[in-house]
């Protein structure tokens, strides 16, 4: 004799009908589904950005197969003579997100800090509202502020203090000196920076609050100061998420299009100076796609595009291993 | 009941649906192509509708896009401020004439240095722009300006960073004025620029140039007008400083070798004539000489003789210049010789 099983498998408990078993089959079936649709979902992520990449390769084919490995590292940018080389744009992308990420770190770690340790209970609503709508500006409103309000700021204050105080410095020199025409990658590099702070401020300020309090009152007891709190127990356990954060930052910075092409020059020449105007690959992309008239040119176009992916691509590699590095630490102190 | 209604509501939002993604309304005519004609081109094409009711939809994509568009025949016209050489159009199966001109003036910023006061010369700019003349105090720039007081300032050149029929006649006039430019970076939409930070459109030029001391770049006309902008004379090839004027410019026109040039292929830069402006620059219009849509491409044509005949006082009150008539009879003549 068979008895009744329940979607389990186990004996049906009795008092239950076949209808309430059919429809524990069809709750199966639903899971099974419901898997299937959320599995798809996330599949279609890796499709999409598989098939964006391989796009772009196969587009800048042309360009990689004509100029080979000289096209990382050649400066010319020619499209008379057809010779194009991506060692600005992808120096100029990584400088002045590089910068970006050094002048946002610290003032979204303060401002995270500020709002969930040491603000009084009043202020953190307003403050925080005001990082989100720092965070809803258009990119292109960043641009156009920095270009009417802030390079003739940095040209006439900024730029001349600099090269007068730092660009005589012994190696540091060179990085600070140059006429100070206000454009240039120290300006995009500021704009950007404070592009990205709502990003990581964001987020850190949602991790920060999210430490568990017996963790943070345990440690108060044990007689640490706030900082203490914040450096021996809430960084630590929320680090992933931080750097996290960070990258999150960091992988704004590098596809900025419009506020960077305001304020870096635009120029296709390699310049160790910060205040000599440069190139990014999203704003020579933006700026000269419409009007590329060669196969080559457009080509060209394209493998930067790509270059760019690989840059994100290292980047994200960066993160992990460093968070993986840091993870090692933590087990030996325990 | 339920039905009709019903049935009304389907047929209403069916016309509608047809009506939006049917074909091209009879009589609009499609063009893409050069941003510098585009705001003469809507204001044309709103004048002409009002009057003779064909509408002309013009997308102002750049020049490459739309020669790339009249190539794959996805519009009726496409406009380009870079002139096509004969043996591509033929290829295409393309026909090519000038439709509005305009003018590329040099614009500085130096302090105490007002519009109309500075002069330059083609060699001079070719030296700005190639790096040579890197100060403002040059010996060269104070020959040239005796009465001006040029500061002991670097100059910072602008340029454009998009690609461009404008900057594809200041290059090729600095080719002609230098042989350096010439042979180290030549005439493109897009070219190697010595020196300089680049601006993206003439909006960008202009802003630059506005908020940068001691600089130096190159505007539409329009935009000089417009923005109040520190222009400069230039030194033409009868030996005469110009001002940028529209007589300055239709004396180019005048003076310039159409009547040699097959297809209208010419670049109207250092025109001979003793008034006219050397940098003076035209855009261009495409069509197919043997079109697929016969009667399309004659409404096009009776816009742009319309536009060309009648169409002055909306190129003057936009900043732009008209062709002057001994040219537009040219390009009727062409029309009827070529486009079928």
């Amino acid at each position: 004799m068979s008895v009744a099983s329940d979607a389990f498998g186990g004996p049906a408990p009795p008092g239950r009908s076949r209808a309430d078993l059919s429809s524990e089959k069809t709750h199966i079936l639903g899971d099974r589904v419901f898997q299937g649709l959320t599995g798809a979902m996330a599949g279609l992520v890796f499709l999409v950005l598989a098939g964006a990449a391989l796009a772009m390769l196969w587009g800048g084919m042309l360009a990689f197969r004509t100029f080979g490995a000289r096209f990382i590292y050649s400066a010319d940018w020619d499209a008379v003579n057809h010779r194009f080389g991506a060692l600005v744009p992808i120096y100029g992308t990584v400088v002045s997100s590089a910068i970006a990420i050094l002048i946002a770190v610290p003032i979204s770690f303060g401002i995270a800090i500020f709002l969930t340790e040491l603000a009084p209970r009043w202020l953190r609503g307003p403050v925080g509202a005001a990082i989100e709508l720092l965070a809803a500006v258009p990119s292109i409103i960043y641009g156009m502020w920095g270009l009417f309000v802030f390079v003739p700021f940095v040209a006439s204050d900024i730029e001349p203090w600099m090269s007068g105080h730092l660009g005589v410095l012994p190696i540091v020199g060179p990085l600070f000196s140059g006429p100070p025409i206000g454009i240039g990658m120290m300006t995009a590099g500021i704009i950007l920076g404070i592009m990205v702070i709502p990003f990581i401020t964001a987020v850190m300020r949602d991790v920060f609050g999210a430490v568990p309090r017996e963790l943070k009152e345990s440690a108060v007891a044990l007689g640490a100061t706030t900082w203490e709190v914040v450096a021996k127990v809430s960084l630590p356990y929320t680090r992933t998420a931080v750097v996290g954060a960070i990258f999150l930052g960091l992988g704004r910075a590098l596809g900025e299009t419009m506020a960077v092409t305001f304020v870096l020059g635009n120029a296709h020449d390699f310049s160790l100076s910060l205040f000599m105007p440069g190139n990014s690959i999203a704003a020579a992309i933006a700026n000269e796609f419409t009007e590329a008239d060669s196969p080559i040119y457009v080509s060209s176009l394209i493998a930067l595009g790509f270059l760019l992916f690989v840059v994100t691509f290292i980047v994200l590699a960066l993160a992990k291993l460093m968070l993986v590095r840091l993870g090692q630490g933590e087990g030996r102190q325990a | 009941m339920m039905g009709t209604r019903f049935a009304r509501r389907v047929a209403l939002a069916a016309g509608a649906v047809a009506a939006l993604c049917g074909p091209v309304a009879a009589g609009e005519i499609t063009g893409a192509g050069s941003t510098f004609v585009y705001p003469i081109l809507s204001k044309w094409s709103a004048d002409y509708s009002a009057k003779f009711g064909d509408r002309v939809n013009y997308q102002s994509i750049g020049s490459g896009g739309g020669i790339a568009q009249i190539k794959a025949g996805t519009v009726a016209f496409g406009a380009t401020d870079k002139p096509l050489a004969p043996e591509e159009l033929a290829q295409a199966g393309l026909a090519q004439f000038p439709v509005v001109i305009g003018a590329i003036v040099p614009v500085v910023n130096i302090a105490g240095v007002r519009p109309g006061q500075i002069k330059f010369t083609g060699p001079v700019l070719a030296a700005i722009y190639l790096g040579v003349i890197k100060n403002w105090n040059d010996p060269i720039l104070h020959k040239l300006n005796p009465a001006l007081r040029l500061p002991n300032a670097a100059i910072t050149v602008v340029h454009r960073s998009d690609g461009s029929g404008t900057t594809y006649n200041w290059a090729y006039y600095l080719g002609e004025v230098s042989a350096v430019w010439k042979k180290d970076v030549g005439a493109g939409t897009s070219i190697q620029w010595p020196v300089g930070v680049g601006g993206k459109g003439n909006e960008g030029v202009a802003a630059y140039v506005n908020q940068i001391p001691n600089s130096i770049g190159y505007v539409e006309y329009a935009y000089v007008i417009q923005n109040h902008m520190k222009w400069g004379y230039v030194f033409n090839n009868a030996g005469r400083f110009v001002a940028p004027t529209v007589a300055a410019f239709q004396a180019a026109a005048a003076t310039a070798d159409w009547a040699h040039s097959k297809d209208f292929d010419l670049v109207m830069t250092n025109a001979p004539g003793p008034a006219a402006y050397p940098i003076t620059a035209t855009t261009f219009v495409l069509m197919y000489k043997q079109p697929k849509d016969p009667a399309l491409s004659q409404s096009a044509l009776k816009f742009f003789k319309w536009s060309l005949e009648h169409g002055q006082p909306d190129a003057t009150a936009l900043d732009y210049v008209w062709l002057p008539p001994v040219l537009v009879k040219q390009i009727e003549r062409y029309w009827a010789a070529q486009i079928k």
